[in-house]
């Protein structure tokens, strides 16, 4: 290992069973794979690949992943890996024709001090495609932020190339036209919310320019600039790309989320203004469009009046996942539904400030963390009626016995389902209304069989995450307990052992409940 | 067909390794469902983690006897010590789980920062009371199921000694004798024999992580023909691990662990039994007949037992036989299972596998040898550090009925018309003795039965252009 020094030494632990975003190189694959002939080479590990896998399950991929590895092993560890990294690159340039190759550095490679960008300099001489260097820093960025980067990258790149082949041409489109930045794989329901956006254009009278990454192809970045703005449909990627072009070619952006009614409608009012004002003075009017599609496309407004909904006034959620959908499924639960939502939280950690300043007046309470302990803790300390998270949150609501709508990666494969189910435009608000819907009135059968005996068999004294309590329930008390109807009955047990520590008492017996209920009456 | 001769030798290659596997860490999957009072810490990044969390699906949600220990880029300034920080870690593991052993999985990082995770553990292991045991499972040196071989290697290091625990069995075998002869007895350094005859040979321990029913088969084929199984390493518990050294026989299950048999060998002086290796109906009985030999025991019933086994998979016979078969290797089980498959009737074309241990697997070499020329086939072509490029060109030529592959090429393959199997599966089937090669079958015409059925509808091409 010769050639290699530690770049710090200083290394901090966390006990971890679960993460919410991966890790940087997975930002970057996600992104280079997602355009057409493009093609990324991992420095890392064998068995690093495991992205080829995710994407090959999850989306169901009939082509292989343009993702290979130029493996560190022991052999590169003590000559170095430029001779095999330049040799991965020009194989891969003669074998697949790409337009570009992506180096992704990895864990690996941000440890070990390796001029990368030198190899990157060196393979591209000899290479037909361009290549170029994923500026991503494993312990700097994670998954989100590293393919926002990325994106903004390529971009750059071929935009700078273009300016420099002085072939760059500014000039706009004839009609109304935009870009949708930050399409792409593995992403939630990425690819119904790309047709909804393309069909909601449309009916715009809006001509979509590019979608990219998702099927997008290089050569054809340097005419981005001919569109009249670009959508951001999700803060998590996207974003640095549309602020780039904004400020090198005075491109405006909308980057309001058209998820939920309301926002839908923003986001046709804020592309309405852009319009207008490219061309100069008012050439659209989308008022009449958002009425009509707002009270009789979309079944969610109707859906908000109806006397389903009117059921579900009041009862208490807890919403987390990424700042997105967790913003805009908040923001559609307390303003379109008449939802409480006790707690709204997200894993954007690095994206904290936008998110409370999204959900302040929607909540009662914002968690920024990206410990799914802590969520599962408040999950079973607020007991809510139901769940918007990610997959996470869905198992912490079977083991709590809670309902749990999936409204954000992380996912599984039941994420990626074969029929058309966006979450944005006016077809999305149907869905969430659906998803919404749904997950209510499960735990509402529930509780009623509950109470009319249904299926009481079940252990009922379990409904905290965190560990065992120190307090023992006597068999009359557990007999009571479990006569009380099951939607109240973990409230009455929490009570009854709050009560019960207050006073030192370590039995909960038949006497000890009835205090406590008068306790807590009073 | 070829006349072929038995000294005519396989044909070794070597690619590039430009492979797809899974990280060696994936072993703490089944390894802590199999060491039920052990903990595994994997000491690695975000990328080992996320990798276990994808990889290991819906078990992470059930609390799960493992954990990372994340290392993130520390503040050089604090000079946080990492004796400490496993310290602390490790207490925390200790007073919320109370496991028998904590194994450590060093990754990639730890080698390249040369982490001394060797010499942490005895400290530690003093300190908190618990054994601590040390696997470097890395992707800089090994592949996907050589991550057990590390763990066992480790761990061979720690089963007691074999003079004290001959005494222990003795007890153990004796608990019905007389109080004065059990007190007798062990009083005498050397092997009693029992009344039953199945002590008549040298304790026999083997080793590979296997399913409980599938290593009580196992040990209930052998027991058949006299032999006791004196110990598994791993056992169900860690308190449980099998007695070593000088005199044990040792023989493997599996044909990537390699390091433990050189451990076992060398470190703790038992005796290998090479043997192939108890996959299908014909490795079984190879397997069980070279341990019978080395005890110079004459197997009894083995040939019917096998017969009777063949007998039952006509079913699925019918439905491999004379087909093709390409192995992309990645999970070190490839020379069994295409032996195997040989003797079905199947031709296979191509193996390929991460690492070839010719001395570890000679024996399994030698028996697939001795099946292509018994069943008239070419020997396949074995391909180590195989390159995934250069495999699918050849798939493309080659058109096997069958390519067994890791999921990344699954997909893809089949929507150019070649059907697959995930390799993985066979990882984590029970495949092993007579009873479970019904199982190997079913996976392997799994596609051929389905795609069978779909045959009438006329999709088998699913991509535009084929190229
Ligand atoms: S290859 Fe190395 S870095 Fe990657 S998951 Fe395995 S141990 Fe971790």
């Amino acid at each position: 290992m010769g050639t290699y020094k530690i770049q710090s030494r200083g290394v901090f632990m966390k006990l971890a069973y679960w993460m919410y975003a991966g890790p940087a190189h997975i930002g970057t694959l996600r992104v280079a794979s997602s355009f057409k002939n493009v093609h990324a080479i991992m420095h890392a590990p064998l068995g690093d690949d495991y992205f080829n896998v995710m994407r090959s399950m999850l989306e169901r991929e009939r082509d292989f992943t343009p993702v290979t590895a130029s493996i560190v092993d022991r052999h590169v560890l003590a000559r170095g890996s430029q001779e095999k990294v330049v040799e991965n690159i020009t194989r891969k340039d003669k074998e697949e024709r790409p337009d570009l190759i992506v180096l992704t550095p990895t864990c690996t490679s941000s440890i070990l001090q390796e001029d990368l960008q030198n190899f990157v300099d060196r393979a591209s001489m000899g290479a037909d495609c361009d290549v170029i260097l994923a500026d991503v820093n494993h312990y700097r960025v994670n998954e989100l932020q590293a393919a926002d980067r990325t994106l903004e990258q390529v971009v750059r790149h071929y935009l700078e190339k273009a300016k420099r082949q002085g072939c760059l041409d500014l000039r706009k489109t004839e009609k109304p036209s935009a870009n949708i930045l930050g399409i792409f794989t593995l992403g939630f329901h990425n690819q119904h919310d790309c047709r909804e956006l393309r069909r909601l254009l449309k009916e715009l009278g809006v001509e979509t320019h590019q979608v990219i990454p998702e099927g997008g192809s290089v050569s054809q970045l340097q005419f981005l600039p001919n569109a009249w703005f670009n959508i951001v449909p999700y803060r998590e990627v996207g974003l640095m790309a549309a602020e780039y072009l904004e400020k090198e070619f005075g491109m405006p952006y909308v980057s309001t989320t058209p998820m939920g009614v309301v926002d839908t409608a923003h986001c046709i009012r804020e592309i309405q203004s852009i319009i207008n004002s490219q061309a100069g003075h008012e050439i659209v009017n989308y008022q009449s469009y958002i009425d009509q599609q707002t009270r009789f496309v979309s079944q969610a407004a109707w859906f908000s009046r109806s006397i389903d909904c009117q059921n579900l006034t009041g009862k208490r959620a807890v919403v987390f996942g990424d700042a997105t959908h967790a913003a805009s499924m908040t923001k559609i639960l307390s303003r379109e539904m008449g939802i409480q939502v006790v707690c709204a939280g997200t894993y954007c950690k690095h994206d904290a400030g936008w998110f409370r300043e999204q959900v302040a007046s929607f909540c009662d309470q914002v968690l920024i963390t990206d410990d799914h302990t802590e969520v599962g803790d408040l999950i079973a300390k607020v007991e809510p009626a139901a769940i918007f998270g990610t997959q996470m949150e869905r198992h912490i609501g079977k083991r709590l016995d809670i309902p749990c709508g999936v409204i954000s990666a992380p996912v599984h494969i039941q994420n990626f389902p074969l029929g058309y189910r966006p979450f944005l435009g006016y077809e999305g608000t149907n869905q969430i209304a659906d998803l919404v819907y749904n997950s209510f009135t499960l735990g509402m059968e529930d509780h009623l069989l509950e109470i009319f005996g249904g299926h009481d068999t079940k252990e009922v004294i379990t409904k905290s995450l965190s560990t065992d309590t120190d307090l023992r329930w006597s068999a009359e008390g557990q007999a009571e307990l479990s006569r009380i109807p099951g939607f109240v009955r973990s409230k009455i047990k929490r009570n009854t052992e709050k009560f019960a520590r207050q006073n030192n008492l370590n039995e909960i017996t038949v006497e000890v409940m009835y205090a406590a209920k008068e306790a807590f009456t009073q | 067909m070829k006349p072929l001769t038995h000294t005519e030798p396989l044909h070794f290659e070597c690619e590039t390794g430009n492979y797809h596997t899974f990280c060696p860490i994936s072993c703490v999957a089944w390894l802590y469902q199999k060491i039920e009072d052990s903990f595994f810490l994997v000491v690695g990044t975000k990328t080992c983690g996320y990798f276990l969390q994808n990889a290991l699906g819906v078990m992470i949600f059930a609390e799960p006897r493992y954990a990372m220990a994340e290392l993130e880029e520390g503040d050089i300034s604090a000079q946080l010590n990492d004796y400490q920080e496993l310290r602390r870690l490790c207490s925390q593991i200790k007073k919320d789980r109370n496991p028998s052993v904590i194994v450590w999985i060093g990754t990639c990082t730890t080698e390249i920062i040369k982490m001394d995770l060797e010499g942490m553990a005895p400290r530690l292991e003093m300190e908190l009371g618990i054994p601590i045991v040390v696997a470097r499972a890395n992707g800089l040196d090994y592949a996907f199921t050589q991550g057990e071989d590390t763990v066992l290697a480790a761990m061979a290091h720690r089963c007691p000694d074999s003079g004290r625990a001959k005494q222990q069995s003795r007890t153990h075998i004796d608990e019905n004798d007389s109080l004065s002869s059990r007190g007798l007895r062990s009083l005498l350094s050397f092997p009693v024999p029992s009344t039953t005859e199945q002590t008549a040979h040298p304790p026999l321990v083997l080793f590979g992580s296997l399913p409980a029913t599938v290593a009580a088969q196992l040990g209930l084929e052998l027991k058949r023909q006299g032999i006791q199984v004196s110990g598994w390493l791993p056992a169900q518990r860690y308190a449980e691990l099998p007695s070593l050294g000088e005199g044990v026989h040792v023989c493997g299950v599996n044909p990537f662990l390699s390091r433990t048999a050189t451990t076992l060998m060398r470190r703790r002086k038992c005796k290998l039994i090479g043997a192939p290796f108890p996959i299908g109906p014909d490795g079984t009985r190879a397997w069980i007949e070279k341990i019978c030999a080395v005890f110079g025991i004459q197997p009894k019933g083995l040939q019917e037992r096998e017969e009777q086994v063949w007998k039952g998979l006509e079913g699925y016979l019918r439905l491999v036989r004379g087909k093709s078969v390409f192995f992309m290797g990645d999970n070190l089980l490839e020379v069994s299972l295409a032996r195997f498959l040989v003797r079905c009737g199947m031709v296979v074309y191509e193996i390929g596998i991460p690492y070839m241990d010719k001395r570890y697997q000679a024996a399994e070499l030698a028996l697939l040898q001795s099946t292509c020329q018994e069943m008239g086939v070419p020997f396949p072509r074995i391909v180590e550090k195989p390159d995934n490029y250069h495999q699918v060109q050849r798939i493309r030529e080659l058109h096997p009925d069958l390519a067994i592959t890791g999921m990344a090429h699954a997909n893809p393959l089949e929507a150019r018309g070649i059907s697959t199997k995930w390799s993985v599966e066979f990882t984590f089937a029970q495949i092993h003795g007579f009873t479970n090669a019904r199982d190997i079958l079913e996976l392997v015409t799994r596609p051929l039965r389905r795609n069978h059925s779909l045959q009438e509808l006329g999709w088998v091409q699913l991509v535009q252009s084929p190229v």
